[in-house]
């Protein structure tokens, strides 16, 4: 792919980073379930949460094909810092800096850009996970406060989170339009994060359940107007299918990029595997559908910075890279064989991260109902 | 001969389903696809004609919001020679007769022998703006022509009427004339003139650009509604002769043949 | 790469898509059942400019990118497949090499007549003994004197009923193996060049598709194109631009077959609702519509690779032309599979489309062969 000199240079930048870095982490962030609070801090100084948001807010001022760039190149080599940034960035950052008064973007924004407070994103719930009309979280206003009152679940980074970002309804017989966006910090009393999940892949990252028991929060915690949350994360998730798309196809590029470092470097009956026809075959259809994903991401990301209609296309780039992304670490762990299913290699890791791809931030199901809805003009 | 031709952009409704807005005032349009309006490409493919007879220069002129460059750049590829384009977000929604004071205020500015415009619209379908505009012009207009035949001081012109009649008339120029579909074969742009016409420039002009008359307003769209669907049944019964009679008188009566 | 189009390459694809609609697409049917070269579309397309699209104007052409090049071809092929890859013989396999390769008395001697239709181009390389292993064939050229005499057959060749100039590859020295292949031009009329069978195909079958047969055909020596012995890297230079072109095909059938398919899926009713309802058919759109767009980016991509002035493109062609292929067939087998029985009737355009789609996996390299380009270049 082609870029700009100024993405080029950006992505090279990051790339080094993820090389250096993050790589030789990976391994024992997903043996050992530890959550990379140097990665974060490191990633923060960067800059690499707030790629599009402007200066004053904590950001670099760059934009939406940067962010995607960086989420990929960092996936590339560990797909739970990947989440961690995509989680923080699209489902925080972008909702406050999207819907966020002045105030509140002062307040969160700032802290959440620069990387000095750690934000998620409560949308899901027992009962609402794709289908997010069915939230059953309650926000009362009493006097000058909400009360909260709910379970989420399966929520990214949930523990750690200095700021979060939820949806509750103020009557769930209302559907969409009961919903509203609140902003909720750790620490608010009856609000407790719940269990921590024990997972297939992302074992590196943090995916808990949030519990609100009478949960008090001022007012001024609501994210634009009472009843404007469905709209908000409506917005949010077309972002945040660009980071799920771009996490998906950097866990598919390492994979790849691991896969021809094996084929170089082995051989069978004394020839190189690379040689071998039905190698070839699997690499080639590989690299064709992650050139062909990348071209939908890069190009959501580019009808996002201009600011034109992006459903279709993030639909489409989330659904066919995570599609792809499943294909290429399984066609990894083929043709390493039996050795790609062992810890030597980072192939079986790959299969394991990737695989949350298909799911989070609306299932490939979701996305299908989407693009049909795009392409039939409904 | 200096020939300006009138078109307006238009969505593309032959195949789409069309629905209301939240104004309920006009229908959405996110989802339609746009083009030149159909009687407006005649009118435009006659100028071109005219403009090879004769030589001269075409100004294509639109009241329309600023993607209306695109339709106007096609209209510089098949032959015009400038294009205007007046900005409609200056405007509140004019109805046919503002529209033509808008489009005479600049075209009073504009040197020319014949204005050419479509017979109708097909979304709003007013049919009044050429006429009304050759009105406020104070210029001889003619309506549904099929047919121009014209020199450098006069025109003759037949228009299609019901029945299929046919009324030749002979006008002084300069004249108006609102074209029918099918007058000629509106030729495609070729490449070569698509590369020329995409780097020229397209005219903009404001409110603040034009010296406008007072628009007077006679008509406002109250509301656009889909007429709801009704069903009538009725079963025939009888042996198949009878029911066979029945439907023949049925389908008479309604005039359906 | 800039996803937004210019206005040019925008006007280019609307007035293409309006052309091929209204002047392609009606006759398209007819020219599939009877086979017959739709010689008056040929003037039509000649009219508009698009048979030398990226020909400069001093030869003829309409001087476009290879961009607005893959966008005519697909909005041609959303229309009718035959005459999609007859302009896209003419355009990349003929007059591109010309252009690419050919001496200022050659580009003013062949390409206006390119550019104006009144002689289609043709390319021949394939043989009977000789298709995706290019350096096994078997045809030969001769000096002698100022002529070259060649021998040979090639078959498969679209175009070839119809073409009046010919771009041939044939073997000048054995012994160097393929850097004994040179690439001549010949003309229709040269003696000792005539026309063999007459291929009957599943698709695209209204493209001339025949034989050709050199039998001491004397051809003037200042008809070598480009060096001697330059012939295998001209043809693999034009290959890497064609096949951008024939993925930009297979996205133009695609789509066609998409279009189809969502307009009767909102008409055709089943248990009470239109079939477009049903999460079955919502899923396969779905894909469709994902894979035809990942398949449009690719190939777009490959073009602007050639426009940006990269050298080496191959390993995008490649993935442009075996991606858009391998989704061709598997996306016009979903049209036909939504329309059911009908799909399977010539009432409907889907049986077509299924037909035109196979053709993509095998022509200009077939989907194993691009596969070997792309992986070599990965692992390179």
């Amino acid at each position: 792919m082609i870029l700009s000199d100024k993405h080029l240079k950006f992505r090279e930048k990051v790339r080094q980073f993820a090389d250096e870095v993050v790589a030789p982490r990976a391994i024992e962030l997903d043996l050992n379930s530890e959550f990379p609070h140097d990665l974060v801090k490191k990633m923060g100084k960067m800059g690499l949460y707030g790629l599009y948001v402007p200066e004053k807010f904590g950001g670099s001022g760059k934009d939406t094909l940067s962010y995607a760039i960086a989420v990929e190149e960092v996936s590339r080599a560990c797909g739970s810092t990947g989440i961690f940034l995509a989680a923080h960035t699209s489902l925080a950052v972008s909702p406050i800096y999207l819907a966020g008064n002045e105030f509140q973007k002062q307040k969160w924004l700032i802290p959440l850009a620069k990387g000095e407070k750690i934000g998620s994103f409560g949308l899901t719930e027992p009962n609402a996970g794709s289908d997010a009309s069915g939230t059953r979280t309650i926000a009362k206003l009493v006097n000058d406060e909400y009360i909260i009152n709910g379970d989420k679940c399966f929520i990214t980074s949930g523990h750690v989170s200095d700021i979060i970002v939820i949806t509750a309804t103020k009557d769930p017989s209302l559907g969409y339009k009961g919903i509203s966006a609140f902003v909720v910090e750790k620490g608010t009393p009856g609000f407790s994060p719940g269990k921590e999940e024990d997972k297939l892949g992302l074992r590196g990252s943090i995916t808990s359940e949030l519990i609100f028991e009478d949960c008090k929060i001022p007012k001024e915690n609501l994210l634009g107007k009472e009843g404007d949350g469905f709209k908000i994360f409506m917005q949010t998730l077309d972002g945040g299918r660009i980071s799920i798309g771009a996490l998906a196809l950097g866990i598919a590029q390492g994979a790849l990029e691991h896969t021809i470092k094996f084929v170089r470097a082995n051989t069978i009956s004394g020839k190189p595997l690379y040689k071998e026809q039905s190698i070839q075959s699997k690499i080639a259809e590989i690299g064709t559908e992650i050139e062909a994903a990348r071209l939908l991401i890069y190009q959501a990301a580019e009808l996002k910075d201009a600011g034109k209609p992006l459903t279709k296309v993030a639909a489409m780039g989330k659904y066919y890279a995570s599609l792809i992304g499943m294909k290429a670490t399984n066609t990894a762990i083929e043709i390493h064989g039996m050795l790609g299913l062992t810890k030597k290699y980072p192939v079986e890791r790959f299969i394991r991260d990737e695989k949350l791809m298909e799911i989070g931030e609306g299932t490939s199901e979701i996305q299908k109902i989407v693009i049909a809805r795009e392409i039939l003009g409904k | 001969m200096d020939i300006i031709v009138c078109i307006k952009r238009v969505p593309q409704t032959a195949e789409a389903e069309v629905s209301i807005d939240s104004t309920g005032k006009s229908i959405q349009k996110d989802r339609l696809t746009f083009d030149m309006n159909e009687s407006d490409t005649y009118a435009l493919e006659e100028a071109v004609l005219l403009k090879e007879k004769f030589e001269g220069n075409i100004t294509v002129l639109s009241l329309g919001y600023p993607d209306t460059d695109d339709t106007l750049r096609i209209a510089l590829a098949k032959g015009a020679d400038n294009a205007i384009r007046i900005k409609a977000e200056n405007f509140e929604n004019p109805d046919a007769f503002q529209t033509a004071q808008i489009l005479k205020s600049v075209i009073k500015t504009i040197n020319f022998d014949i204005i050419l415009t479509g017979c109708i619209a097909t979304d709003d379908a007013y049919s009044q703006i050429g006429v009304t505009l050759a009105e406020l012009l104070e210029i001889p207009h003619a309506a549904l022509v099929i047919k121009v035949d014209a020199n450098e001081q006069r025109t003759h012109v037949h228009r299609e009427l019901e029945e299929g009649l046919i009324e030749h008339l002979d006008i002084k120029l300069p004249a108006l004339l609102t074209i029918l579909t099918g007058i000629n074969e509106p030729r495609y742009a070729s490449l070569i003139a698509i590369r020329r016409a995409a780097k020229k420039e397209i005219q903009q002009l404001g409110k603040e650009n034009i010296e406008l008359e007072d628009l007077v307003i006679n008509s406002v769209i109250e509301e656009l509604y889909v007429p709801p669907v009704t069903k009538q049944v009725e079963i025939l019964t009888g042996s198949p002769s009878e029911t066979a009679t029945k439907l023949a008188g049925i389908v008479k009566e309604k005039g359906l043949i | 790469m800039n996803f937004a189009l210019s206005n040019d390459q925008k006007m280019l694809r609307d007035e293409v898509r309006k052309f091929a609609e209204n002047e392609l697409a009606p006759i398209a049917p007819e020219i599939d059942i009877s086979g017959e070269f739709p010689k008056e579309s040929i003037k039509k397309l000649a009219e508009m400019g698009l048979l030398g699209i990226v020909v400069p104007e001093k030869y003829g052409g309409s001087e476009f990118d290879f961009v607005s090049l893959a966008i005519a071809i697909e909005e041609i092929s959303r229309a009718c497949a035959s005459t999609g890859v007859i302009t896209a013989v003419n355009n990349s396999l003929t007059t591109y090499p010309i252009l690419k390769f050919g001496n200022e008395e050659q580009k003013e001697k062949y390409l206006p007549d390119l550019c104006s239709g009144k002689k289609i181009g043709a390319i021949g390389i394939t043989e009977p003994n000789a298709g995706s292993d290019v350096a096994a064939m078997e045809t030969t050229a001769v000096l002698d004197e100022d002529h070259y005499i060649l021998n040979g057959a090639k078959r498969f060749i679209t175009n070839g009923t119809e073409a009046g100039i010919f771009v041939v590859f044939a073997y000048t020295n054995k012994e160097l193996k393929h850097k004994g292949i040179t690439a001549f031009i010949v003309e229709r009329d040269t003696p000792g060049f005539s026309l063999g069978k007459h291929e009957d195909l599943m698709g695209i079958r209204a493209t001339g598709n025949c034989e050709l047969v050199f039998e001491d055909c004397k051809i003037p020596k200042e008809n070598l194109l480009g060096e001697l012995g330059q012939g295998f890297f001209i043809c693999m230079n034009t290959l890497d631009v064609s096949r951008i072109d024939i993925g930009a095909q297979a996205v133009g059938i695609s789509q066609a077959a998409l279009d189809e398919a969502v307009k009767y899926s909102k008409e055709r009713v089943t248990f009470g609702k239109p079939i477009c309802k049903f999460g079955m058919i919502q899923n396969m759109l779905a894909e469709m519509a994902t894979q035809i767009h990942a398949a449009r980016m690719l190939v777009y991509y490959a073009a602007w690779c050639k426009d940006a002035g990269i050298k080496r493109f191959s390993k995008e062609a490649a993935m442009a032309k075996y991606y858009a292929a391998n989704i061709s067939v598997d996306v016009t087998r979903k049209a036909v599979q939504i329309f059911g029985g009908y799909g399977y009737t010539k009432d409907y355009p889907v049986e077509r489309f299924y037909r035109d789609a196979k053709i993509l996996e095998l022509y200009e390299g077939t989907s194993e062969i691009q596969k070997l380009v792309i992986a070599n270049e990965l692992v390179r």
